[in-house]
């Protein structure tokens, strides 16, 4: 089984009011030096496919057709990493 | 208008909130006989013209539109759609539209981070698609906006392209008819409310036609939306 994560955030330059609105709470808070906070997404799953080449093909369309929206979004994933 | 009448489909996914209001407006558009498609129906029913209607659909899973894509009944849609048949997808519907690619860009959340709930004025950009074809160019309506994630973006060649080919269809103005900051309820590109493909029987918008039927709860403005329909359809 490989391990699978898939991270996804909004594109570099596209407001993120979730973020920004955390950025102030933090701010509140104490925490002044906070600046770039950005909210993504962090899907996990086990994938029954040994072959790396063929995961790393197969998770990458996942991507593409449906888990991030390529206008407004970008992807990374890591196979087998050490995460929780 | 007689004979029998044209059957136009209401799609109903889980978390669609809007279908009883859209099968009513529908409705009441003489010659016209509405019929409910479940998202897992792969046949059309013989129907002449869509609309996908607003809510949740998959409780906005992922994103708003992204899990409707993929249902059975999408696949069926988009053949229509690609066909040139009329589909009208509104709020919740816009979004599944442009998920599915067949409308460009996207709805991202309103910059302003809160769900907005209130009439808004509108001007028809565009009447030559058959949705907008009895209204007046440049003419102001108001229709209800209720949504949390409306905020239209696309690259701004994109957006380009749709200006120079007509085919931003509504946009958000004030009670004067202008577009201002404030006018703009929730950040979108060029204040868009509402755009069409190339062919115009495809029109998504955020803005609810199907809750402007009836002067006594506020305006009835959304009539002539529907009526168009019927029309393309027929």
């Amino acid at each position: 089984m490989t391990r699978v994560e898939v991270f996804i955030q909004l594109k570099p330059g596209l407001l993120d009011p979730q973020g920004e609105t955390l950025a102030h709470a933090l701010e509140s808070l104490g925490h002044e030096g906070v600046t770039e906070l950005r909210v993504g997404k962090w899907i996990t799953f086990r994938l029954d496919e040994p072959d790396r080449t063929a995961a790393e093909r197969e998770v990458r369309e996942m991507c593409e057709r449906l888990l991030a929206n390529p206008v407004i979004e970008r992807f990374q994933y890591r196979l087998d990493g050490d995460g929780p | 208008m007689t004979g029998t009448p044209v059957p136009i489909g209401v799609v109903r996914f889980p978390g669609t909130n809007c279908d009883q209001d859209v099968f009513d407006a529908v409705g009441s558009v003489p010659g016209t006989r509405p019929v409910w498609l479940w998202h897992k129906d792969r046949d059309l029913a013989g129907v002449r013209a869509i609309v996908l209607a607003g809510g949740f659909a998959y409780g906005d899973y992922l994103r708003a539109g992204a899990i409707a894509r993929f249902s059975p009944i999408m696949e069926e849609v988009i053949r229509f759609a690609e066909a040139g048949r009329p589909v009208l997808g509104i709020c919740n519907g816009f979004q599944i539209l442009t998920e599915a690619g067949l409308l460009p860009g996207a709805l991202m959340r309103n910059d302003r981070l809160t769900f907005i709930s209130r009439p808004q004025w509108l001007r028809i950009e565009s009447t030559a698609t058959p949705f907008t074809r009895h209204y007046r160019s440049g003419e102001r309506v108001r229709f209800p906006v209720a949504h949390g994630e409306g905020n239209y973006i696309a690259e701004p060649e994109v957006l380009d392209r749709l200006e120079a080919e007509g085919r931003v269809v509504f946009r958000y103005v004030d009670a004067a008819g202008a577009t201002t900051k404030e006018s703009n309820p929730n950040g979108s590109a060029r204040a868009i409310a509402g755009i069409a493909d190339a062919t115009g029987n495809i029109l998504g918008l955020m803005p609810h036609p199907d809750r402007a039927m009836d002067a006594l709860v506020g305006s009835d403005d959304g009539v002539r939306v529907f009526r168009g329909l019927l029309e393309a359809a027929a």
